[in-house]
């Protein structure tokens, strides 16, 4: 089973319905996962901010909403996560791509990344690193704790994780 | 007519149905006016009240009114297109335009100048957008209910505030209320 497979059935098992998504590399394989499934009603988003507003929404009409994205989106998204998502408690899986870590072609993306564990714990948002594949062991967990406690959680997952870029 | 007094005029209408309302002063007036636990009052976050009611019509059956203002739709142009492609029958997105940015001093929006939110709509491919005057608003959203398709209406009116108090309920209260509503 790929590992996309994987995540996504780990989505589904925990109800999850309603999931937008803002496109990276990275993610390009668990996104074409989430469009497949009848499950998932998938939702592209054109920004991040505005995609964690449909999270939101999705929420309070009944569905259990997850926002999947890269790790500049953390830039984006600061106020809404702390206006929208943390003042009204609300859940909301955020599967990550963490760009600029080791393996990484980009330079840019470094700069991104520097910060973005440190925004993070700023938040005081629940942090997962998922580097080795086996990580992902723990996703099922992850998303019970997360419509447990009603806060956003983050999952940053790494080029490692992803098996890399390919041949450089 | 100024934005508090279509919300003034629509209010019994709103009143049957689930309510976003924007950031500030459009919150504030609503809550004012006529506080149901069917609205639900966005605190911060400005932008979004398209986004979120997007979400809630798209999760239920109920029909579900965004109350917008055109400085928030610019801030979050990129709503538009989403709108316009994932089609939500129950959904209303009722743009109130009075051209400024009205709960931080009246500034000039690009709205009220060159720029049409409703031709804008209509490129991003939105299929029912209705631009209309502050006294026909009731009319024109009653018509939009009654049609049972997503309908975009961009309400021409005047920039002006009243003074109202601003919200104290907590938001998680706003939000439990909210949801209660939704699948009561």
């Amino acid at each position: 089973m790929s590992i996309s497979t994987k995540i996504v059935d780990d989505f589904v098992a925990n109800g999850v319905d309603f999931i937008t998504t803002v496109p990276c590399k990275q993610l390009a394989g668990v996104i074409d996962e989430v469009e497949a499934r009848d499950e998932i009603y998938h939702i592209p988003s054109n920004k991040e901010d505005e995609g964690i507003g449909l999270c939101a929404g999705a929420f309070m009409g009944g569905k259990r909403p997850a926002i999947i994205m890269q790790n500049t989106a953390i830039g984006v998204t600061v106020n809404t996560l702390v206006t929208l998502t943390q003042f009204y408690r609300m859940p909301l899986p955020m599967l990550i791509s963490y760009r600029g870590e080791l393996r990484e072609p980009v330079a840019c993306q470094v700069e991104m990344a520097v910060h973005t564990m440190a925004l993070l714990n700023q938040l005081h948002i629940p942090t997962y690193h998922f580097h080795k594949e086996s990580d992902a062991d723990e996703l099922d967990a992850i998303l019970k704790y997360t419509f447990m406690c009603n806060k956003p959680v983050a999952i940053l997952t790494d080029a490692s994780f992803w098996g890399g870029y390919g041949d450089q | 007519m100024i934005r508090s007094e279509i919300l003034r005029d629509i209010a019994p209408i709103l009143r049957d149905h689930l309510v976003i309302c924007n950031i500030g002063l459009p919150s504030q007036e609503l809550h004012m006016i006529d506080d149901q636990s069917t609205n639900f009052y966005m605190l911060g976050t400005m932008g979004l009240s398209s986004s979120i009611g997007l979400g809630v019509a798209l999760a239920q059956d109920k029909t579900v009114i965004s109350i917008d203002g055109d400085g928030s739709v610019l801030t979050n142009f990129g709503t538009l297109p989403t709108i316009a492609n994932n089609v939500a029958d129950n959904f209303i997105l009722l743009i109130i335009d009075n051209g400024s940015y009205g709960s931080t001093g009246d500034q000039p929006t690009y709205a009220g100048k060159k720029t049409s939110l409703a031709a804008v709509a209509n490129a991003c491919g939105c299929e029912n957008v209705v631009e209309c005057q502050a006294k026909d608003t009731g009319e024109v959203l009653q018509n939009a209910i009654n049609s049972k398709k997503m309908t975009i209406i961009v309400s021409k009116c005047d920039s002006g505030n009243i003074k109202v108090p601003v919200i104290t309920k907590d938001p998680v209260v706003i939000r439990d209320r909210f949801m209660t509503a939704v699948q009561s």
